[in-house]
Formats: structure tokens, sequence, C-alpha cells
């Protein structure tokens, strides 16, 4: 089966177009705070992280109106870089060295040959059945029993969390909602925007009048003014775009209501790992933000969750 | 410029100056060693213009032993190669070292001799090489590396790689003080890496 092609540029180009707007906004106040000396620290920051969002929204366009093997190859990449950060976090032994070879160049690139190749029911089933089992057993033929369970559960948890949630994302060019076919590449849009889009505004309205903090000890800069302001104006944003997706307006809302509470569970999950191994940050590829890792955690969580919800009852 | 930005890329490295910044001094940098990798990865996280003056020093017998490990050694990182058996008068490791100091360059050494492969070992006990370069050439400052992760990116005894990111941690210069004990010199070496892996 081949993969349906996205035929969506008119309004792939209208969202690039409002991206853009956005992020010369965003640019423009970043600077015009660094000349207030008191906003200079926050305006350095505006200014990285914006910097950071024109890099990835310049991928992210270009990949999705380049169409579906694009969109596959380029969340591979992201995949393989974000495995990278967990494993490097992870405290794997020596006798666990070919099982992340297999990890890292057999299991997760073959996640995505499966998608781009259309086997929905094997790309489905690969990581949690396939590679779980066989990493298992893989870790054992060392003879290393040295925190075994601990070493090969988190084996399976990076690619549970960076290579198969993650792959959900190009997964949706998989799926045929009823009147909706050939426009995969929308939905697709609505979702990152929406999910990203709500980390952003949590963090600007966290930054504004952010005051009791949900999980102290997890996630510090996390509040429920934040959560709250923020997701309920992402999950607003999701419902006026309901035209880039199958649904109603009103389900738009609802199913952004959705993303937006798993991308907040996405992040305190991430954060909970990240204090256990002691950092701040995932990694530095990404200035302002971290690690590719703390830019996609909400995302992991949010897009299988939207993927099935969608298939149960639009396909 | 290409071979470091390579090795930058596979194993990730990410240089931490915690102790020193990259000044053009001369500086002998002396770390851990688990992998091949060890010696272009802290050539390859110094800036473009201390690394063209800084030269691994590393063993003659692996080094020469095939075409492709000559060309890295002797062409990419302009390796300082030391004999390691059958030492005589005239092969003395110290004497090719101190001639790459004199004309200015600085060096990477790895005091242990040989790359520890028991990930649960702690470093080996160092080699004396770096007690006598400090004894003779005083004005060199003897920088602590600490590196990360690369038994788990390339290890010892395995040719398989793993693309995890490795880090450089780079410490407060040492010097030789006055009549120190060797003993207790190699003592307090040692001790500067492993302090630098427990603050990280």
């Amino acid at each position: 089966m081949d993969l349906p092609c996205g035929a969506a540029a008119p309004h792939l180009l209208l969202g690039a177009a409002g991206i853009g707007g956005l992020l010369v906004v965003a640019t423009l106040a970043g600077l015009a705070m660094r000349l207030n000396p008191r906003l200079k620290k926050l305006g350095d920051d505006v200014v990285m992280r914006t910097v950071a969002w024109w890099f990835m929204s310049v991928m992210f366009f270009a990949a999705l109106l380049g169409g579906a093997t694009a969109t596959v190859v380029l969340f591979g990449l992201i995949s393989f870089l974000a495995l990278r950060e967990f494993v490097t976090l992870a405290r794997t032994r020596r006798a666990d060295h070919h099982t992340l070879f297999w990890a890292f160049f057999v299991i997760s690139p073959l996640q995505y040959v499966l998608i781009g190749c259309g086997w929905y029911g094997m790309a489905t089933v690969f990581v949690p059945v396939w590679a779980f089992l066989f990493i298992a057993m893989r870790s054992t033929l060392t003879g290393d029993s040295k925190n075994y369970l601990q070493r090969a559960a988190t084996i399976q948890w990076g690619l549970m969390l960076c290579v198969y949630c993650i792959s959900h994302v190009p997964l949706l060019f998989l799926l045929q909602p009823i009147g909706f076919t050939d426009r995969q590449a929308e939905l697709i849009l609505w979702l990152v925007l929406v999910v990203e889009l709500s980390d952003v505004l949590q963090y600007v309205w966290g930054k504004s009048i952010g005051r009791h903090r949900i999980a102290p000890n997890l996630s510090p800069n996390k509040t429920w003014e934040g959560f709250l302001g923020g997701g309920a104006s992402a999950a607003g944003i999701g419902c006026a775009l309901w035209w880039l997706t199958p649904y109603t307006p009103l389900m738009a809302l609802a199913m952004a209501a959705g993303a937006v509470c798993l991308g907040f569970a996405g992040g305190v999950v991430m954060s909970a790992i990240k204090r256990d191994a002691g950092v701040k940050d995932f990694g530095h590829l990404l200035p302002g933000h971290g690690g590719i890792l703390d830019r996609i955690d909400s995302l992991c969580f949010a897009a299988p969750v939207v993927f099935h919800l969608t298939r149960f009852y639009w396909c | 410029m290409i071979a470091a930005a390579l090795v930058r890329l596979i194993t990730g490295v990410q240089a931490r100056w915690v102790g020193c910044l990259p000044e053009a001094k001369q500086r002998i940098y002396f770390g851990n060693h688990v992998s091949n990798l060890d010696g272009p990865v802290i050539w390859a996280s110094l800036p473009d213009q201390l690394r063209s003056a800084t030269r691994p020093v590393a063993a003659r017998d692996y080094w020469l032993a095939s075409r492709l490990r000559r060309y890295v050694a002797c062409t990419v990182l302009n390796a300082v190669l030391i004999e390691r058996k059958h030492i005589t008068a005239e092969n003395n490791p110290l004497r090719d070292m101190e001639a790459a100091i004199d004309v200015g360059n600085s060096l990477i050494i790895f005091p242990e001799g040989r790359r520890q492969d028991d990930e649960d070992g702690g470093l080996l006990p160092f080699k004396p090489g770096i007690w006598h370069l400090a004894k003779r050439r005083p004005d060199v400052e003897l920088v602590p590396v600490h590196l990360e992760n690369l038994n788990r990116i390339f290890p010892r005894g395995d040719f398989i790689y793993v693309p995890l990111i490795a880090s450089a941690t780079f410490g407060t210069p040492l010097h030789l003080e006055e009549g120190e004990d060797k003993l207790v010199f190699l003592e307090r070496c040692r001790a500067a890496i492993t302090a630098l892996a427990e603050e990280a």
C-alpha cells in the first residue's frame, strides 16, 4: 500500500504563513524586551527560544509540504536524536551495548520503514510486542543480571516514548478519516500546532500570572494558572482551526483539550525522568529549549491518543 | 577541522570548562582512558586554534598496525607515537613528548597507560610518565580531563558503535609542588579526575 500524498498544500501554506507571522511578532517582542534593562534576561531567553522555533518550524513545514515520505524521514530523525538523549541519561551497562545497537540502528529505523511502506498492522505492534520481547531477551545473552529489570525496562521505555509514541504523528498519514482522505497532513499540522502552542502558552501564562505550583518537586515552572490559562487558550485555538481536521468545531475543542491534558502529563512524566537522573534538560541541541526530547515530551503522550480517538470515531 | 567535526558528530561531545578556560597556554591534558575515541574526543572538543597545536600521545604498536590507523594517527591527529614495550634510551617515550613540548605543542595523555574495561573499576593506577614531564617541564600546565560515556559509545574489545552523547570536563590545572613525592603526586592527579567525575 502506498502512502497517500498530502494534497493539502493551500491549508498548509496558510498554516506556515500564520506561524511565520507569530514568529515575527515573537522575535520583535524579544528584541524589544532586550532594550529594557529590567527585562533583558527574559528578552534574551525569548530571542533564543524563538530562533530555535524558526529552525523547527522551517523543518516541519518543509517536511509536511514535501509529503508523507519527507515527514516520515523527519520524525525518524527526531526519534533517533531523542533516543540518543534518553539512553545517554539511562543507567545501562556494558552488557546492554549490543541491545542498544539494535535499538538505535534496527528497531528505531524499522518502525519508520513500516510506516513508510504503509503496513499499519505491524507499525502499531512492532515496538510493544516484537521489540519489547527482543530487548528483554537480547540483554540476557551476556549473562550480566545486575539491575537487569531496570536496564531492560529503561531501554523499552526509551523506545516507547522516543520512537513508538512519536511515530504516531506520521502514522496519521495511514488513517483515512471519512470525507478527509488525502488531507492527513493538515491533521498533523493541527495536532503539532495545538500541542506545541499549548506548551508555549502555558509558559507565557505561567511567567505572567503563575502563582500556585502544580508539581513543585518534579517541574517547578508548571503552575495552575499557566496550565489552565495556556491549556484553555490552546484548546480555543484548536477549536478555531477545526477546518484543518475531520472534526466538528465542538469536537475539535474537546480533542484539543484532551491533547493539552495529555501533553501536560507527558511533560510531567519527562520531568520526573530528568529529576531522577539529576539533570535539568535532556540535552543542548535546541538553545533555550534544552534537548529535542524537552521539546517533544508533550507530543509523546498526545499523539498516540489523538491518533486512536480519531481512528475510533472518524474512520 | 572536518575530522574534528566528525568526531563531535558521532560522539555528540560537550566540552565543559569548569576549572579553566580554553586559553592559548601550553598544557598537558590528561584524562581517564576507556575507549580508542578518548584521544580524538579531547582533541576535537578543543577550539580550532588550540587544536592545531595540541597532539595526542598514543601507542605506536597499535596505531601503526594498519593503514587506516596510521593515516588517522599520523595525518589527521598528528599524534606523538610512543613505544610501550622494549623501552631503550633511544626510543624512550619521554624524549618524543618533551621534544613536542619544546617546539610549543600541547599534549593529550592517558596516564593509566591502557584502556580500563571494567565499568565498575574506577581509574587504574597512574604510570609515572606524567610525573617526569611535570618535573622536567614545570611551566606547562597539567589539566585533568574527565571523559564520560565513551565506554558506552565505543568500548574496549568491541567493534560496535552506539550513538550516545559524550562529555569532556576540563578541571583546574595542576603543577608539581616543590619536593613533592612521586606517588603522592600521581595520586593527586588521579584524584583530580575522580573529583571531576563526582562533580558531574
